[in-house]
């Protein structure tokens, strides 16, 4: 059994959440610069352009790559043979987000409540996604999602007569009307099959992998291909003001569904797809 | 791609006139900036015939809540936010004289309606480049509403804002015109809707 102290919960949370807000992943720098090689749009280069150097700045100054600094999304995967010392790990990984928001100078945009909409202050609480696996480690991502993008995301209970043509028809549709508001070029996560909610975090959860990586499930990555085709041919283009790179990429992941049942859900993430890992 | 055009604020009726959909320009002056929550304010007083604490006449308001400034900075990060918010809200502010919007993503048929009707334009900036923006913000200071937090009106001063005109007084909108240009195909004719 490994001893893990809250203290380190709370300042690695903490180091996450600023990173995430001001420091791109490589795979996304290099996933815009190969987008700016291919756009054919002069706009919508000078505007990838734009974001390359914002991402300089924002890593060089520590500034956040956006004002929206998002709601703290955190998934924690709890190995089942560490053990947490020095109080509950929940309000390490709460204490962690509020001393990274407010140390960071990252915008602080969670309401207390959806309809009295008075702002908590600190950024709390995070929305946290627990689960347990085999080790001893700790892994904690921190994802800070704006509302840009995710306002713009969608689910839907097929029919499952529909099948793949009714899946393929909802992402086009979902990020077309979509248009420019989440901020194109976007990463899609799609979730497919389970329930409701279990729809919704495959998608969320599909964020995650590194884009440029293949799904390992060849069907997937076949699917996965001609939606981005599909999707870049809609001209949306970065930021919405006309191009053929809509989308870096469409990421899938699926899970058993019922005989009945065909959940499709769709999370739009904003060119920044901003997210930070460690492993404890 | 032609080379900006410097603009200097507050706009005028004959610079409104000038700007079509798909001209870019950097500002120059002062813009005002409001969220959904100082956009309620503002219409609510309207509505009671009470006195506005701006004056909007002629100004350019820009869709933003910056991130605090850390020690040292005029301003955190301060990309624009998604526009279709404050829609519903956005024809009362041009009718009292309000010039020119800066945002992100569609206006509702209203809006773009009240645009040509009260001779206005809609900016949109680059989303999602909230530390290159910062760059071009001299001063901030509140304006009003300082109880409203992220969301109180500021006025900022800004040298070479860069932007571009999506909706002009004259119909054009550059989503639907620069989609058109690029769009090989329409995902299966359900599409084309909204853009």
């Amino acid at each position: 059994m490994r001893t893990l102290d809250c203290k380190t919960v709370v300042e690695v949370t903490s180091r996450l959440c600023r990173e995430a807000n001001c420091v791109l992943e490589p795979d996304v720098v290099a996933a815009l610069e190969m987008a700016r090689q291919e756009e054919v749009s002069p706009t919508g280069r000078d505007v990838l352009g734009q974001l390359l150097e914002n991402a300089r700045i924002a890593a060089r100054e520590e500034i956040p790559i956006c004002q929206d600094t998002g709601i703290a999304v955190v998934f924690v995967e709890v190995g089942q043979d560490v053990r947490i010392a020095g109080g509950s790990l929940e309000a390490a990984v709460v204490q962690g987000v509020r001393k990274g928001y407010e140390q960071g100078y990252l915008r602080k945009s969670v309401v207390a409540g959806p309809l009295d909409r008075v702002n908590t202050g600190d950024n709390t609480p995070p929305v946290i996604h627990w689960r347990v696996v085999p080790g001893d480690c700790l892994k904690i991502s921190v994802m800070p999602k704006g509302a840009g993008s995710e306002n713009m995301s969608a689910l839907k209970m097929l029919k499952p007569a529909e099948g793949l043509d009714g899946v393929k028809r909802f992402i086009l549709e979902t990020v077309s009307s979509a248009g420019p508001n989440p901020c194109p070029p976007l990463v899609v996560g799609v979730g497919l099959g389970g329930t409701l909610e279990k729809a919704a975090l495959l998608a969320k959860e599909a964020l995650l992998r590194p884009v440029g990586t293949k799904n390992l499930v060849g069907e997937l990555a076949g699917l996965e291909e001609s939606l981005r085709v599909s999707l870049n041919g809609l001209g949306i283009g970065p930021v919405g003001l006309g191009g053929r790179v809509t989308v870096l990429a469409v990421h899938i992941l699926t899970y058993p569904t019922h005989i009945a049942m065909l959940p499709v859900a769709v999370n739009l993430n904003c060119h920044a797809v901003r997210h930070k890992t460690a492993v404890l | 791609m032609s080379a900006p055009r410097r603009i200097i604020l507050p706009l005028t009726d004959e610079l409104v006139a000038e700007l079509r959909a798909g001209d870019r320009v950097l500002l120059n002056g002062t813009l005002l900036t409001a969220r959904d929550a100082a956009h309620k304010n503002l219409v609510a007083l309207i509505a009671q015939g009470a006195p506005l604490p701006v004056d909007l006449y002629g100004q350019v308001v820009y869709y933003v809540g910056p991130s605090p400034a850390p020690p040292g900075r005029v301003i955190g990060a301060c990309g624009p936010t998604t526009s279709g918010r404050v829609d519903s809200y956005t024809p009362a502010l041009l009718a009292r004289g309000l010039k020119g919007m800066i945002g992100k993503g569609f206006r509702s048929p209203e809006v773009i309606t009240a645009l040509k009707e009260y001779r206005a334009v809609y900016f949109g900036a680059v989303g999602g480049a909230g530390a290159l923006l910062s760059k071009c913000v001299r001063a901030a200071r509140v304006a009003a509403y300082p109880e409203l937090g992220p969301e109180a009106m500021h006025e900022l001063v800004v040298a070479d804002f860069p932007a571009v005109v999506i909706n002009d007084i004259y119909g054009g909108d550059l989503y639907r015109e620069g989609r058109r240009q690029y769009a090989v195909n329409d995902g299966g004719g359900v599409l084309c809707g909204q853009a």
